[in-house]
């Protein structure tokens, strides 16, 4: 099983003869993915990585049978490859792009067909489900298949945390990076959902930061909702007010936005939250059963 | 990017809606001649800074003629407002007011639309008017694809119980804030107060524009009015280097890769009983240049006694880090102790490397509470 894609994903790389685009699709063919395609306008015919290149995605989805795309393409025009995915029918979209306009990216998440794809990002590393396939930018050595759900606003910290996981022998059956911008597609709760209905999937790592207020919306539906562990770790107890940490979506900017207003949700829906990254393996540990 | 409120006002304007006459000054002779062209009457002195609270902090003067101008400015030119140094005043004409209303239109992140915010209790802090009466508040969704709707701006005036000339002012201003709201590309419009004044006209009286950074590459004009003298010299030089940088008020300099991890190990130094200088990500790669960069950028900050650097190598693996950590480390002559802790992929080959060349000053750790620790240790034993 494992969320969002598998053994069954066909993949289109849109921007795939963009210098990220291009090394990104060696990795991801690399570490097994069924990379169908790339798209880039004026660049048709072409072949990067044993992929064939296609000017539209209504070509290569009519050639190619795709049904899932990344988007490599430059901030500027990252929200018009994310409408032409979408009206192309692909039921995944993963926008790894940082720097997308903030209007760009309100009209995307409220365009109809968004209702009928899962959009991951932007400002993402993307998604892996390891042993199936990789559409992401993530480093797929440090993961391991298994059945703990891991979904993150962050890159790097996700990396730190499933490498000390995957050092204890606990696999991943999916890790989703949803990225650091104000305004992403997909948001913590629509990926807990997925996890909780996901047999494969038996315990949830939840990653966030300061900014919004998507963490205390995820405890609550956590606690409502959810029948399997989730072990959640927050980063930004020490950022300041108004100032922008790294990611654009990253700021305090009122009382909700804080680590400390996010951590007392956790806390009061009764979700293990970690102290630190290194914590969080042992919390996961103990909630599988597993501690030594 | 926020811009100052003359500049916040000089925007609106250009999308029809009305303000008071006002002109920048930097002395108080220039506050004085403004005055006097404002006709010599009533003005107001207002500080110009990129925070809030100016009001309270003394940073607004209301004054009766240009000799009263001059002495406002010389008060508050100068003046330090939550850390922002004031360099310019806006003086600006005097109304006869009626009312003070609120109005803003903001990017709503849950919902991911904007959302307008009015209330007819205008002039105070709209947290306090949410928690003392929320129903004074009203608010509106807009869809991003269809635009604000004619049955919306009823919605406010009606809602808000406003009449007459009042409430096609507000409805004019509304349309016209939302058209600078999408054409800017802003993250946050807010004219607080928005005034009705005894001619029947509604003016912006203060103004509060929040653009997103992301959006600069296609609004130049705008982007052009950044202040670079207002920004901290080690952030600008951060922001010219591609590296995300903010300055805190501690003693431990740390930099990594990844925003998440870096904020993280701010987190883990406040933990183990230190104090963050700042915040640094160097991004992905492991380039020598990036890195010299990163490293000289914080320890320019004369508070800094000790550095840690945290890195988790992924796709740059941990022995390409070492190298480039090394090579920028002979290039730069900082003799500060610099703690490194190195984890991820080729781990063990980067702590190799780096133990069998490494200067005097740099400590290698392998997790990151210990490197924590380790850095503030040092940075207690006086550093440098």
């Amino acid at each position: 099983m494992a969320i969002l894609v598998d053994n069954e994903t066909r993949l289109v790389v849109q921007g795939i003869t963009g210098r990220e685009g291009k090394f990104h699709t060696g990795r991801m063919v690399e570490s097994g993915t069924n990379v169908v395609a790339g798209v880039t306008p004026g660049k048709g015919g072409q072949e990067y990585e044993g992929v064939p290149v296609f000017n539209t995605m209504e070509e290569a989805v009519e050639e190619t049978g795709a049904n899932a795309s990344v988007v490599f393409v430059p901030a500027a025009f990252s929200a018009d490859a994310i409408f032409e995915a979408l009206d192309f029918g692909m039921s995944t979209v993963c926008c790894i792009t940082e720097g997308v306009p903030v209007h760009d990216m309100m009209r995307v998440a409220n365009y109809w067909r968004i209702r009928h794809a899962t959009l991951i990002g932007p400002n993402c590393p993307g998604v892996i489900s390891p042993g199936k396939a990789n559409v992401s930018i993530m480093p797929a050595d440090i993961f391991t298949p298994g059945n703990l759900g891991v979904v993150s606003r962050s890159g790097t910290l996700t990396y730190q945390i499933v490498n000390e996981l995957t050092q204890r022998d606990i696999g991943q059956s999916t890790a989703v990076g949803i990225g650091g911008d104000p305004i992403i597609g997909t948001n913590f709760i629509e990926i807990l959902e997925q996890f909780e209905a996901d047999p494969e999937t038996e315990c949830v790592v939840m990653i966030g930061e300061i900014g919004g207020n998507a963490e205390q919306n995820a405890a609550e539906y956590v606690q409502s909702e959810m029948t399997k562990p989730v072990v959640a770790y927050i980063a930004g107890f020490t950022a300041p007010e108004g100032k922008t940490m790294g990611h654009a979506g990253a700021i305090v900017s009122g009382g909700e936005s804080t680590a400390e207003a996010k951590s007392e949700a956790l806390q009061r829906a009764g979700i293990r939250a970690a102290t630190n990254p290194s914590e969080v393996a042992e919390l996961v540990a103990e909630a599988l059963g597993t501690s030594s | 990017m926020d811009l100052y409120e003359y500049q916040g006002k000089e925007l609106l304007r250009r999308f029809g809606i009305e303000t008071l006459e006002g002109l920048v000054a930097k002395t108080p002779e220039e506050a004085r001649e403004a005055a006097e062209q404002l006709g010599g009457g009533t003005v107001a002195v207002k500080a110009q800074v990129l925070t809030g609270g100016r009001g309270k902090a003394g940073g607004i003067k209301v004054v009766k003629e240009p000799g009263e101008a001059e002495e406002a400015a010389r008060e508050i030119l100068g003046m330090d407002i939550g850390g922002h140094e004031v360099k310019q005043v806006l003086v600006e004409a005097g109304a006869e007011i009626t009312s003070e209303m609120y109005l803003s239109i903001l990017v709503d992140r849950t919902e991911k639309k904007p959302l307008i915010l009015f209330s007819t209790e205008g002039g105070v802090d709209i947290e306090e008017v949410s928690e003392r009466n929320p129903e004074a508040i009203v608010k509106i969704y807009v869809d991003p694809l269809v635009g604000l709707l004619p049955y919306q701006v009823r919605e406010l005036s009606f809602g808000a119980g406003l009449e007459g000339d009042v409430a096609k002012g507000v409805g004019k201003v509304l349309s016209d804030l939302y058209k600078a709201f999408t054409e800017s590309d802003a993250s946050l419009v807010e004219i607080n107060p928005l005034v009705a004044t005894e001619d029947g006209r509604v003016l912006a009286l203060d103004s509060k524009v929040t653009v997103d950074n992301s959006s600069l590459f296609r609004h130049s004009d705008i982007a052009d009015l950044h202040d670079e003298e207002a920004a901290d010299p080690e952030e600008q030089r951060a922001q010219e280097a591609g590296l995300q940088y903010v300055k805190l008020d501690g003693d431990v300099g740390i930099l990594g890769n990844g925003a998440g991890l870096v904020m993280s190990t701010l987190d883990v130094v406040a933990q183990a009983g230190g104090e963050p200088a700042n915040f640094c990500d160097v991004g992905g790669g492991a380039n020598a240049d990036e890195i010299s960069e990163a490293l000289d950028i914080v320890t320019a900050n004369k508070q800094v006694k000790s550095v840690l650097f945290n890195i988790f190598g992924g796709i740059t693996r941990g022995d390409e880090v070492a190298r480039g950590l090394l090579s920028a480390l002979e290039r730069s002559e900082i003799n500060l102790p610099i703690v490194v802790r190195l984890d991820g992929t080729n781990a063990d080959e980067g702590r190799e490397i780096l133990a069998e060349n490494t200067p005097e000053n740099v400590y290698t750790e392998e997790t990151m509470l210990d490197a924590a620790k380790k850095a503030v240790e040092l940075a207690r034993d006086g550093g440098r």
